[in-house]
């Protein structure tokens, strides 16, 4: 399957998903410059973590105006794959192609510490790998990572199981002290209402490896794979 | 014309610096202090033919780009400069 690593001015962490896809997975990756126009046939995109443009402003709210993201709106609007990583996440917040908004940890500090998050809703794209209530151990490395969104908007999106992702302690409990930035509903994780575009804080490209952090991080990536190669046998299967 | 552009944390966002300060603040002996909100000042010169097209090309810029209206809120004055 064909892959996008989108590199904006100030990315950080392109390297490392360009080397879990290809390296790793096995997957046909390549960088894709924020200049760019098109996405290279890719059939997921992936924003990753980063600083993008330096943050200025807001983290996210510049890259979102980069000339590729004109076409990762179109893409997503045609139903294409995306997800973005911790400021990926940022960026399609601020692009508005996710619900919300992530803003200054609860703490003040930028926070670099593994976490559990809990897979909430294994019906989709991005988690269909894994089972609802599977917990995953992955890292999270971010100021701003408290998500927030009005309290009817919440409400509704996890009526519709857009809520893919939320941090919670080694047993699976959801709690305040295993909340490490304060977001509303300890939410780590989201998805559009089409459930074609996903964004979360923690870091899966970095959890690849036995040797580094474990492979919990897989599980996210393999879904996508896994909801690719079925959505092509229906394409198939529709076209005989 | 000169625009000054006021953002700040909505209301109902926790505002995790404004409570910092507030804290510190307290802690030099202003005890009679609260609600310390913690927000952006934007300066811009405009031209424009009129306030109000400056005022509207301003209310577009704080829709866009200046606040993000889903964490924070945004007032500004126009000034001829």
């Amino acid at each position: 399957m064909k892959w996008g690593v989108i590199r904006f001015p100030g990315s950080l962490d392109d390297g490392d998903a360009l080397w879990a896809l290809g390296e790793v997975m096995g997957q046909e990756a390549r960088a894709l410059w924020h200049k760019d126009e098109t996405l290279g046939g890719a059939e997921c995109v992936v924003l990753p973590g980063g600083f993008s443009y330096g943050d200025y402003l807001r983290c996210g709210a510049i890259a979102r105006f980069s000339p590729i993201m004109r076409a990762v709106a179109r893409f997503a609007a045609e139903g294409g794959l995306v997800i973005g990583i911790c400021n990926g996440f940022q960026i399609l917040c601020e692009a508005h192609l996710l619900p919300g908004a992530l803003t200054r940890n609860r703490s003040l500090s930028f926070i670099c510490q593994p976490v559990t998050v809990r897979v909430e809703n294994a019906a989709t794209p991005f988690t269909c790998a894994a089972r609802t209530g599977d917990l995953l151990r992955l890292p999270i490395k971010h100021g701003e990572g408290r998500y927030v969104a009005p309290e009817a908007e919440l409400d509704a999106m996890e009526r519709r199981g857009q809520v893919l992702l939320r941090y919670v302690d080694p047993r699976g409990e959801a709690s305040d002290a295993a909340n490490p930035n304060g977001s509303m509903r300890s939410i780590a994780g989201v998805a559009n209402e089409r459930f074609n575009v996903f964004g979360l804080m923690p870091h899966p490209e970095h959890a690849v490896e036995r040797a580094l952090f474990g492979q919990d991080g897989l599980k996210l990536f393999e879904s996508i794979v896994l909801s690719r190669s079925s959505s092509r046998l229906g394409e198939e299967s529709a076209a005989r | 014309m000169l625009v000054k552009v006021f953002v700040t944390p909505r209301r109902d966002i926790l505002d995790p610096q404004g409570r910092a300060v507030e804290q510190s603040l307290k802690s030099l002996g202003f005890k009679n202090v609260s609600d310390v909100r913690i927000g952006k000042y934007v300066t811009l010169n405009v031209e424009a033919s009129s306030p109000e097209q400056a005022r509207a090309e301003a209310a577009r810029m704080c829709e866009q780009l200046l606040a993000n209206p889903v964490i924070e809120d945004y007032r500004f004055e126009v000034e001829n400069s």
